[in-house]
């Protein structure tokens, strides 16, 4: 396994250098700005960082107002605090009124780890793609979460970015792209295509070899724009393998594995299965047992893949 | 102040609120009432914005976070020519540029989309901080509704009010002590009122919010606090203007009758 890095330590430092470059850069946090790494920002332009404290509904509101004087706001907490918490602000005070206002929450998903189920948000995803005109974004590495940070700031509009707690091992480099509405093709495989966002595409990255091994030709796309999804990409994808394998870090209800489905069953519908957190709250634990226990490994992957392998 | 233009201005207001929540079929007549002289008075006398400024970065701005009193917030967009006042009578209706809770994408002049209760003052609190890091010298007006503080968001905001020291923001209460399940001294208590708003580090003011005079005064000594914002405690009456709608919570959201509408109109019309 390769080297990892902090996808939350890379959002703070990419907050820092776009606020070096723009004035009109501000954000705020709820009282988790150490955890969330918006810290690094509030100590080089403490002017332009807002402490709203542990008040996440009126933290929404305030970035609105601002958004409407001018600013660009980036709001952080965890996903839990950031989502569930305050949909309706989301709904009603940002994307209603059409506010540009970016939320990037750090902690999704089950790798929250010890601090148990009332803090891992396996449902911030289908919270978020349900909000009309929301932009969901799901980066698997440092380096991603670096570009899809800057692209955030530029795009004049909502958007919601969801980051783990834990390092996640690098996939990419700086000459790799990433976007809105983009994916990043590993491979396209001829029997199964592992379409996966987040902490899911490295698991699944060690898993094509193995899947190889046992005489079944996989691929892997990394899915880490939810919506609007890659939709080029996805129609080349169904034309080319015969099964999808969704994996991600969330409930397999209503996020990344829901919206490529009902991609596919438009256009081409196409065997699927799908490996998430069934419905259920997690635990807790390290985030390696919490991943192993719910089914977030490789052999999971390989098990869902082998069966949907079997029934072509 | 032209104190004679503004009661023929809140009259002008009254029909026209009236007639569109008639014509729609639904709508909130009770709560339009009790908080129209104010925002009349803000609209037609005190604040920086007009036909020509109202995209201005240095215009002043109106939060109305009680969006159900949106009848209200059209009827002085329309006849200050915001937006022509044939748009009247398509409000609430399909294609309207008059939805049936103010939205800023919608309808010129609205500063944001209001509706769901108690996120306004946060909305008013941001654009407040704004200005002052702009070092625009425009004020904020939000009115609250008194049902509406139920929500604790509303008391988040407040706290964000004075941590910033935000001398540009005026918070008017819309003291009617009606919400639609009847009284709120028997739902949520906010009273003593006044205690209550000092300690949160607002400069309060008490007034009648039917009484120019008073209006007058208050935004007056508003304009002389620094350091602090100015919570205005309007104690006023809903369904003001028309005898049997007022302090009736049956007109909460109900529109009137034909016959009710017909007894109302005559009354506006010469009172």
């Amino acid at each position: 396994m390769g080297e990892k890095k902090s996808l939350r330590e890379t959002y703070g430092k990419t907050l820092v250098n776009l606020g070096k470059i723009h004035n009109d850069i501000v954000v705020l946090d709820a009282d988790l700005a150490k955890s969330t790494k918006t810290e690094l920002f509030k100590k080089e332009f403490p002017e332009r960082f807002f402490d709203m404290g542990i008040s996440e509904a009126d933290m929404i509101g305030t970035a609105t107002g601002l958004a409407s004087a001018g600013f660009k706001c980036f709001c952080s907490s965890f996903a839990m605090f950031l989502t569930g918490r305050v949909y309706d602000q989301i709904r009603n005070s940002i994307a209603y009124p059409h506010w540009n206002v970016k939320l990037v929450s750090t902690h999704a998903g089950i790798s929250v780890g010890e601090d148990g189920a009332s803090h891992q948000c396996i449902e911030d995803i289908a919270l978020m793609n349900v909000i009309p005109g929301m932009t969901v974004l799901c980066p698997s590495d440092s380096v991603m979460t670096e570009a899809l940070t800057r692209e955030l700031y530029e795009y004049e509009s909502y958007a919601y970015m969801r980051l783990p707690r834990n390092d996640l091992e690098l996939l990419y480099d700086e000459k790799d792209s990433f976007g809105i509405g983009k994916s990043f093709v590993h491979k396209i495989g001829a029997d199964i295509t592992i379409i996966a966002c987040g902490a899911m595409v490295s698991v699944a990255k060690n898993t094509l070899l193995r899947f190889q091994s046992m005489g079944i030709d996989a691929g892997l796309v990394d899915m880490y724009s939810i919506k609007p999804l890659d939709s080029k990409t996805l129609e080349e994808v169904l034309s080319k393998t015969k099964g999808l394998l969704v994996a991600e870090e969330h409930s397999v209800i209503g996020g990344l594995g829901s919206s490529v489905a009902h991609f596919a069953s438009e256009k081409k519908p196409i065997k699927m299965s799908f490996v998430g957190i069934e419905d259920v709250f997690g635990e807790s634990g390290t985030p390696d047992s919490l991943f192993e226990k719910y089914n977030l490994t490789e052999e999971a992957i390989l098990k869902k893949g082998k069966i949907l392998y079997d029934s072509f | 102040m032209k104190k004679e233009m503004l009661i023929q201005k809140s009259k002008e207001s009254r029909i026209e609120i009236l007639k569109m929540v008639y014509n729609a079929s639904s709508g909130h007549v009770g709560g339009a009432f009790s908080a129209i002289d104010i925002m009349v008075y803000l609209y037609f006398y005190k604040m920086n914005f007009s036909k020509e400024n109202f995209t201005s970065p240095d215009r002043d701005r109106f939060v109305l976070s009680k969006g159900h009193a949106s009848a209200a917030l059209y009827s002085c967009l329309g006849l200050k020519g915001i937006f022509p006042k044939e748009e009247f009578s398509h409000f609430r209706k399909i294609n309207s540029m008059l939805q049936g809770h103010p939205s800023r994408k919608t309808t010129p002049g609205v500063e944001t989309s209001t509706g769901s209760l108690g996120q306004g003052l946060s909305f008013a609190n941001g654009c407040a901080i704004g200005l002052k890091m702009k070092k625009i010298n425009s004020k904020i007006y939000c009115i609250i509704g008194d049902g509406e503080i139920n929500e604790g968001q509303f008391w988040e905001a407040l706290m964000t009010s004075s941590r910033y020291s935000l001398d540009n923001l005026r918070v008017i209460l819309d003291y009617n002590h009606l919400q639609i399940d009847g009284h709120i001294e028997e739902i949520k208590n906010p009273s003593p009122s006044v205690k209550r708003f000092e300690s949160f580090n607002f400069h309060v003011i008490e007034i009648n919010g039917h009484d120019f005079d008073e209006i007058d005064r208050a935004f007056t000594e508003a304009d002389t606090v620094q350091g602090k914002p100015v919570f205005i405690i309007a104690h006023t009456v809903k369904g003001k203007g028309v005898s049997f709608m007022e302090n009736n919570v049956n007109f909460h959201g109900t529109p009137p009758k034909k016959e009710e509408f017909e007894k109302a109109m005559k009354e506006l019309e010469n009172g």
